[in-house]
């Protein structure tokens, strides 16, 4: 069987795979995304308390393996709490803390990139902390955000392939599946390769379209 | 009652301190020009004034209102104050025009209609009004300080302060500037200077006020302070920048 008919015979398997990924990775970009600036906000915070929740939580996160975070999400909070979570949903907790983590300083960096002088600017005319960051430093920080950000769905997306060992049946593990039974090892995972390429490159040229656009409503 | 009303302020950054039991009364109207080398506090002590610079002791009042009081609502105090900046910091992803309306519109004293009128008006005032629809990018330096002051003119400030507004600009631009402060001076606005600029100084200045190592050194008419300082710090820092 060459390559062609292995991917049409098995594209409603491959096609329901990839629907999990992509969904999976939505699902858990979306609210990464207000995890992301709700704790970038804090890292910037005057307030100290503030400040070390989101550092702890941080810290927590990018100090361990996401493949850890996985297994203890699924099967250790299960085991402490006789709360059973399904695969997708403990797929979505540990990818959505994963990558909100790593948008928090990513909205961190943003922000304190833009230059102290704003803010003294902003408040000088009276506006309120939270005024001056909505109107002010958050729009300029976004600008410097972007290429980050994309590079951070990029790689929510690439390890989503991680919930593959909780059970989740994604395009990974819907391509090993497949592979349990037609050992067609070398072609399927050429197949699997691209389908994550596809979407990686969709979104690669989406975001340079982006910076384009924002390069030239800045000048 | 004085229009600015300071008394014992002093200002630490860790065991730094930077400005020490700075005592200074300012009436309606009068035009201060705080003068003295890098370093001396002068920076600082403008800043505290507006509370960029939270004071570590003393009290500040303006208009009655207590600005160093932590319960107090100091948003509400600093639309009050204007401050121009060295660096201008104009907001670079609005227009001249939103620079300017964007605080009267979002603290909702104007709308944006009103607004617009008052950015017309300003920047007519700073000879700017082709230059509504322009981004601060598209503009000199001089250009820029002038929409600055023009941006902080919009709160309907009683008191203006100004952080070496000209030190920031290409030699050719400082007059410019000058111009709009000096016409705002004789329009009676209360004014605190911080400036390098001894001829504005000295021909529109009140008072001048020599800081040097966080104390007030001296003060006085200009006449008095640059035709004949007493102490002796004033008299070395006027022989090197005169």
């Amino acid at each position: 069987m060459n390559i062609f008919e292995l991917f049409a015979q098995s594209f409603p398997r491959l096609m329901s795979g990839l629907g999990v990924t992509l969904s999976t990775t939505l699902i858990s970009l979306a609210i990464a995304a207000v995890l992301g600036l709700l704790f970038g906000l804090m890292l910037v915070s005057p307030n100290k308390v503030f400040r070390g929740i989101a550092h702890v939580y941080v810290d927590l996160i990018r100090g361990t393996p996401i493949i850890v975070q996985a297994f203890f999400i699924y099967f250790g909070i299960p085991n402490a709490t006789g709360m059973r979570l399904t695969a997708i949903t403990a797929g979505v907790i540990t990818l959505c803390l994963n990558a909100g983590a790593y948008s928090a300083e990513i909205v961190r960096g943003g922000i304190q990139s833009v230059p102290k002088g704003q803010m003294e600017a902003a408040r000088s005319l009276g506006l309120s902390y939270g005024a001056a960051m909505r109107k002010v430093i958050l729009p300029q920080a976004v600008r410097i955000m972007v290429p980050s950000l994309v590079n951070q769905c990029i790689i929510t997306l690439k390890d989503s392939s991680i919930l593959s060992v909780i059970g989740l049946t994604e395009l990974t593990q819907t391509g090993r599946l497949i592979i349990a039974n037609n050992f067609e090892s070398f072609k399927m995972w050429i197949i699997v390769a691209i389908m994550y390429f596809i979407p990686i490159m969709i979104l690669t040229k989406l975001s340079q379209w982006v910076e384009r656009k924002l390069k030239i409503a800045k000048n | 009652m004085p229009k600015i009303e300071v008394k014992n302020l002093s200002k630490s950054f860790g065991d730094n301190q930077v400005l020490k039991d700075i005592d200074l009364s300012i009436e309606e109207g009068e035009v201060i020009c705080v003068i003295g080398p890098s370093g001396s506090g002068k920076s600082t002590m403008l800043r505290c004034l507006n509370q960029l610079e939270d004071a570590t002791g003393g009290t500040i009042i303006i208009d009655g209102n207590e600005i160093t009081d932590p319960d107090g609502d100091i948003d509400l105090y600093r639309r009050n104050i204007g401050m121009v900046f060295q660096q201008f910091n104009l907001f670079p992803h609005m227009t001249v025009r939103e620079n300017i309306t964007l605080a009267p519109v979002t603290l909702k004293i104007m709308n944006q209609d009103e607004a617009n009128k008052v950015a017309d008006e300003l920047l007519e005032r700073v000879g700017l009004s082709e230059k509504a629809d322009a981004v601060p990018a598209e503009l000199s330096g001089g250009q820029q300080q002038r929409v600055a002051i023009a941006r902080a003119l919009a709160m309907h400030p009683d008191v203006m302060l100004f952080d070496e507004p000209t030190s920031a600009l290409d030699p050719e631009m400082v007059g410019e500037v000058l111009n709009v402060m000096k016409q705002l001076a004789e329009e009676g606005m209360t004014m605190v200077v911080v400036t390098h600029e001894m001829g504005f100084a000295r021909e529109v200045a009140d008072r001048v006020i020599f800081i040097d190592g966080g104390y007030i050194v001296e003060e006085g008419t200009p006449e008095e302070v640059f035709k004949n300082p007493q102490n002796e710090r004033t008299q070395n820092f006027l022989n090197m920048v005169l």
